[in-house]
């Protein structure tokens, strides 16, 4: 194989393109979206990820090991000093959340000098004013981008939502996206947790051993690894794998424009490479100059979708950012920062999906034979040989779905239920639609209606692609769609009980609680007081809050339960008995009645599972127990949150006085509506990714849709030209082709119907458990289903228009060229 | 009797006025260099029961002339009359119409609707224009040789049975008007003796015009009469 002759059949392979304008458009659309969509929630994934590892080594590095409380929250600075005083070389942090006007911060106090060298914050200790963050007012670290997004200027001193006043912000580059880094004595001070410590850095060069640890601090400490630190990489796992199973499911259909345009352009092609290898170009010289065409599409058409994806990722990431927040306390930025490694993937994410859609073309090159059999075209042959080969792929996902289902409940196993589902259904649709078509020509008297199903059938291979496309983008649509509003009705519903009380308020310090809750008592507006005091602990390896409950008819009426024993109320309040969130019973596999033993500031609580409450939402674990029990049990108990039963008329009545007595003694006080918003906001950004992702992925199919009748216009006028010629007007026949088109659309949506219903039930039943721990009641959507159909045959309209338009519009010399060779 | 004689003379009146009149008939392209004229002003008579063999070089306007008097295109200036229409002053329905009611057309390519059977290509136009006769289709079938591929399909077909089909489609109508563009060229020439014969057959049993592009002086030697076209003008 000579360089002239690569060169020469590389051209000629390329003159292709040059004749058949919409197909190679199909190409480069069909892999620049796939890509993009692919490698954009990938830059989400990435962009989260990174921050997450950020916020965890903010004071280890990589390699440094922690102390924390055994079962989690906050632990006496006693026990640093006894460490400090056997010769651990520790370093002190405390960590809280703080408000700044309406910007939730991550507030981090740490101690510089003694901060190990490894940890990036470690480095401004070599900074010229760093004697000025211990002394004076002291100094705020903040990250430029931080600053920036809270609209204040270096040596600004905001106050937090306790009226406490912070020192002098300064931009700091190591500092995480979303935090204030201060000293530690400034930081106990901001949250009111004086003498409080939530964790001890142990330098990587000085580990401690665990026994003497435990002769140190009795059982009060455990130590953990670097990346068993990674709370919030854990707990938002599901929430990227959810992500990406969009992301590859919009790669999916991106990837069937390209199949489906490679496919056409094999087969147009099919005389010239017969040519080529007639003339004395081998076949491995063709497949050769097939695969530099091939990388040369995927270097534009890639990277113009890795582009697109960065577009689309920076588009999207402030509603992941405060989805982020919202859901898991997590602190991402909002400004995409992406390495070339990033790029790299997505590129050869397209050269993978360009090399499969190719595959098959390329492989059919190689084995062409140089002289075409002397028959036409074997069509309905052909058909069949298709239908059949549909049907066995078809069965063969199907049977995937059906062993993943019975194989197990876990995350993976229940996406492969609904990918084989999905796929196994796509490829049963062209197999679906020959039937009615096979059937409609059967039943119908009138010549032109039995050509319009009869050439349906010859229509139907150079559109499955996009038809599958389409399915599956209207089956997502209706599964996702319907869990959403599943999970939207049940959530408000859910909502509604739960908040019961009309007024939430958060007071500054345990001693203003107890002062604002003298007051309350005395008010005749206010008709109950109900302490919601909450304590931290940590339950097999998970983070898990306690919350108490005082008996009264708020819980007893309203709180919402899955399953209860017959007395659950009598037997929270009077016995050691406990309620537990679906999730928590979920994840340690506990069921009513179950005992659990719940660590303490003592001896572990010892109660029996009384209920099981839904609490969506939440990633973290809850207990509810008795308030009294919980005081009792939990000497670090917050103490500070309460609610108010009020008659409405009067809330804002009370919410007004409590705010002029009370001052900054309140650090935070709602109204039922207002913590209701709060909530539905936080549940609708949750799902904006999701539904962004969902719409983009109907999109692309209608670009599929649209795609593919613009590559077959050709081939299409071939069929109807002599039908126009025996006496069927243009527009007639355009019509009927649009008709057409139509009717496989409203076949790909009938059957995506089912589909989306399965779907909506494996996401409710299967995914959802999995990967949050709770279980939704399954509901259907008649309404939306209208809708979606409606959205099938509205983008089949708009993807036949202009081809149909074309047709109608169709010079008869146009049409001529299909009968002639010659004027 | 003056009654018989009147019928009489209006029938050879009839007969004998041109089913098919075509005057000063022009007709250009448009190319990347300029219009290209193909037909510069043809004339051409054709009669009922009459067949026409239209000779010329590639390119001489031979296809052209026919898709205009088969109401498949639009000419330039000039009129074409059909069984006393004025093809210039229909619609596109209007044109549509005449096709399937009144003109048989024969393909090079056969043309024929590969998702259909044989029974259903023969029937197809008969059906459009709602003059579907069983018995006619039948007695095509026998006459073509057709009655035993009546439930294939095209591709199942030698390129001769082909294009026997698609002579039969044409008859089926009853047509006033039989055009066929190269309809041997892509045959043998026994097939395509074969094909001519029975349409010359079914031409003389219908009694319709036959209007036959060829290159091929022997085929044309069959038709009553032949005409050549030379540079977009009837050589005289």
């Amino acid at each position: 194989m000579t360089r002239q002759t690569l060169l020469w059949t590389l051209l000629a392979l390329l003159s292709h393109w040059r004749r058949h304008k919409a197909n190679l458009a199909t190409v480069i659309l069909g892999l620049g979206i796939a890509t993009a969509l692919w490698s954009g929630v990938q830059a989400l994934n990435a962009q989260a990820r990174r921050s997450y590892d950020d916020a965890a080594a903010i004071f280890s590095g990589e390699n440094a090991s922690m102390l924390v409380a055994s079962r989690g929250g906050l632990f006496p600075q006693e026990l640093f000093v006894k460490l400090r005083r056997a010769g651990a070389n520790v370093s002190p942090a405390l960590e809280g959340s703080i408000r700044i006007d309406d910007h939730q911060l991550r507030l981090v106090g740490v101690e510089p000098l003694t901060l190990p060298r490894s940890a990036p914050m470690a480095h401004m200790r070599e900074r010229e004013n760093i004697a000025d963050f211990f002394s004076g007012p002291g100094r705020a670290f903040v990250a430029p981008e931080t600053l920036r997004r809270l609209g204040l200027a270096p040596g600004a001193r905001p106050l937090t939502e306790r009226g406490r006043q912070l020192p002098p912000l300064a931009a700091l580059e190591e500092a995480p996206p979303g935090a204030i880094v201060v000293d530690i004595g400034v930081a106990q001070r901001l949250l009111g947790r004086e003498g409080k410590l939530s964790r001890l850095v142990v330098a990587d060069d000085a580990p401690i051993d665990p026994a003497r640890l435990a002769q140190i601090t009795g059982d009060a400490l455990r130590l953990v690894g670097p990346q068993e630190d990674n709370e919030l990489a854990r707990l938002t796992g599901s929430f990227h794998l959810n992500l990406t199973a969009f992301g590859f499911l919009a790669f999916l259909v991106g990837f069937f424009i390209v199949h489906a345009a490679f496919g056409l352009a094999f087969e147009q092609r099919l005389p010239l490479l017969r040519t080529l290898r007639a003339l004395g170009v081998s076949a491995r010289a063709l497949i050769v100059a097939m695969l530099i065409e091939l990388v040369f599409f995927t270097l534009i058409a890639g990277g113009a979708g890795v582009f697109g994806g960065y577009l689309m990722a920076r588009a999207l990431l402030p509603n992941m950012a405060a989805s982020l927040e919202g859901l898991y306390g997590a602190h991402i930025p909002e400004s995409l920062a992406l390495d070339a490694s990033w790029l790299l993937s997505g590129l050869v994410m397209a050269s993978a999906g360009a090399l499969l859609a190719a595959g098959s073309g390329l492989s059919k090159t190689l084995r062409l034979p140089v002289l075409s059999v002397a028959r036409p075209i074997a069509w309905r042959e052909a058909h069949h040989r298709y239908l059949r080969r549909q049907g066995i792929f078809a069965s063969l996902a199907l049977l995937g779905a059906g062993a993943a289902f019975f194989l197990g409940e876990s995350l993976a196993a229940s996406f492969a239920v609904i990918a084989g589902a999905l796929i196994g259904a796509a490829l049963l649709l062209p197999l679906a639609l020959a039937g009615a078509l096979t059937l409609g020509e059967r039943l119908s008297r009138r010549p032109l209606a039995r050509w319009f199903f009869a050439d349906g059938r010859q229509e139907l291979p150079g559109l499955s692609l996009a038809l599958m496309a389409l399915l599956m983008a209207l089956a997502a649509n209706i599964g996702v769609g319907g869990m959403v509003e599943g999970f939207r009705l049940t959530f408000t519903g859910w909502l509604d009980e739960r908040l019961a009380a009309e007024i939430y308020y958060e007071a500054t310090s345990p001693a203003d609680a107890r002062e604002i809750e003298d007051w309350a008592r005395a008010q005749t507006d206010i008709a109950a007081v109900l302490p919601v005091w909450r304590a931290r602990t940590r339950l097999d390896g998970w983070p898990v809050e306690v919350i108490g409950m005082t008996p009264h008819e708020t819980y007893t009426a309203h709180f919402p339960l899955i399953e209860a024993t017959p007395d659950v109320w009598r037997a929270l309040f009077e016995e050691d008995a406990v309620l537990i969130s679906e999730q928590l019973a979920r994840r340690l596999g506990l069921a009513l009645g179950a005992a659990l033993d719940i660590p303490t500031s003592g001896e572990n609580f010892r109660a029996h599972i009384v209920g099981i409450f839904p609490d969506y939402g939440n990633p973290r674990g809850q207990l509810r127990i008795a308030h009294q029990r919980l005081a009792a049990k939990f000497a670090d108990a917050s103490g500070v949150h309460y609610s108010l039963r009020v008659a409405p008329e009067a809330t804002a009545r009370v919410m007004e006085e409590m705010q002029r007595r009370f001052g900054a003694k309140i650090a935070r006080i709602l109204d039922q509506a207002e913590i209701k918003k709060l909530s539905t906001d936080i549940f609708e950004r949750t799902f904006a990714v999701t539904a962004a992702l969902n719409t983009l992925t109907l999109i692309v199919s209608g670009i599929a849709l649209f795609a593919s009748l613009l590559t077959l216009a050709d081939m299409r006028r071939a069929r109807v030209a002599p039908v126009w010629a025996l006496g069927a007007t243009r527009s007639r026949l355009a019509t009927l082709e649009l008709a057409r088109v139509m009717m496989f659309a409203a076949g790909a949506a009938l059957l995506a119907l089912p589909l989306g219903l399965f779907m909506s039930w494996r996401l409710v039943a299967g995914v959802n458990v999995a990967a949050f721990g709770w279980r939704l009641p399954f509901h259907m959507f008649p309404a939306q289903w209208g809708e979606v159909f409606i959205i099938a045959l509205g983008a089949a309209f708009l993807a036949a228009l202009l081809p149909t338009a074309r047709l109608a519009r169709a010079a008869p010399s146009e049409l001529l060229k299909v009968f002639s060779n010659e004027r | 009797m003056s009654a018989f004689a009147n019928a009489e003379n209006l029938a050879f009146a009839q007969a004998r006025a041109p089913l098919l009149c075509v005057e000063g008939l022009k007709k250009s392209y448009a190319t990347p260099q300029g219009r290209l004229p193909v037909l510069r002003g043809v004339d051409l008579t054709l009669e009922a029961g009459t067949s026409l063999a239209l000779m010329g070089e590639s390119g001489s306007g031979k296809s052209t002339l026919l898709h205009l008097v088969g109401a498949l295109d639009d000419a330039d200036s000039g009129d074409i009359s059909l069984d006393g229409v004025a093809l210039a002053r229909l619609t596109e329905s209007g044109r549509a119409r005449l096709r399937r009611e009144k003109i048989g057309v024969v393909f090079q390519q056969f043309n024929l609707i590969a998702s259909l059977t044989v029974a259903e290509n023969l029937s197809f136009q008969a059906r459009l224009a709602g003059r579907r006769d069983a018995l006619w289709e039948a007695e095509l079938a026998r006459r073509l040789g057709l009655s035993a591929l009546l439930a294939r399909y095209p591709e199942e077909l030698s390129g001769g049975q082909q294009q026997r089909v698609a002579v039969g489609r044409a008859f089926a109508v009853r047509p006033r008007l039989l055009i066929a563009d190269e309809p041997t060229g892509n045959l043998d020439e026994a097939a395509g003796d074969a094909v001519l014969a029975l349409a010359l057959d079914l031409v003389a049993a219908t009694g319709c015009a036959f209007l036959m592009a060829t290159h091929s002086e022997r085929l044309a030697a069959r038709l009553q009469r032949r005409v050549r076209l030379e540079a977009g003008l009837l050589a005289p």
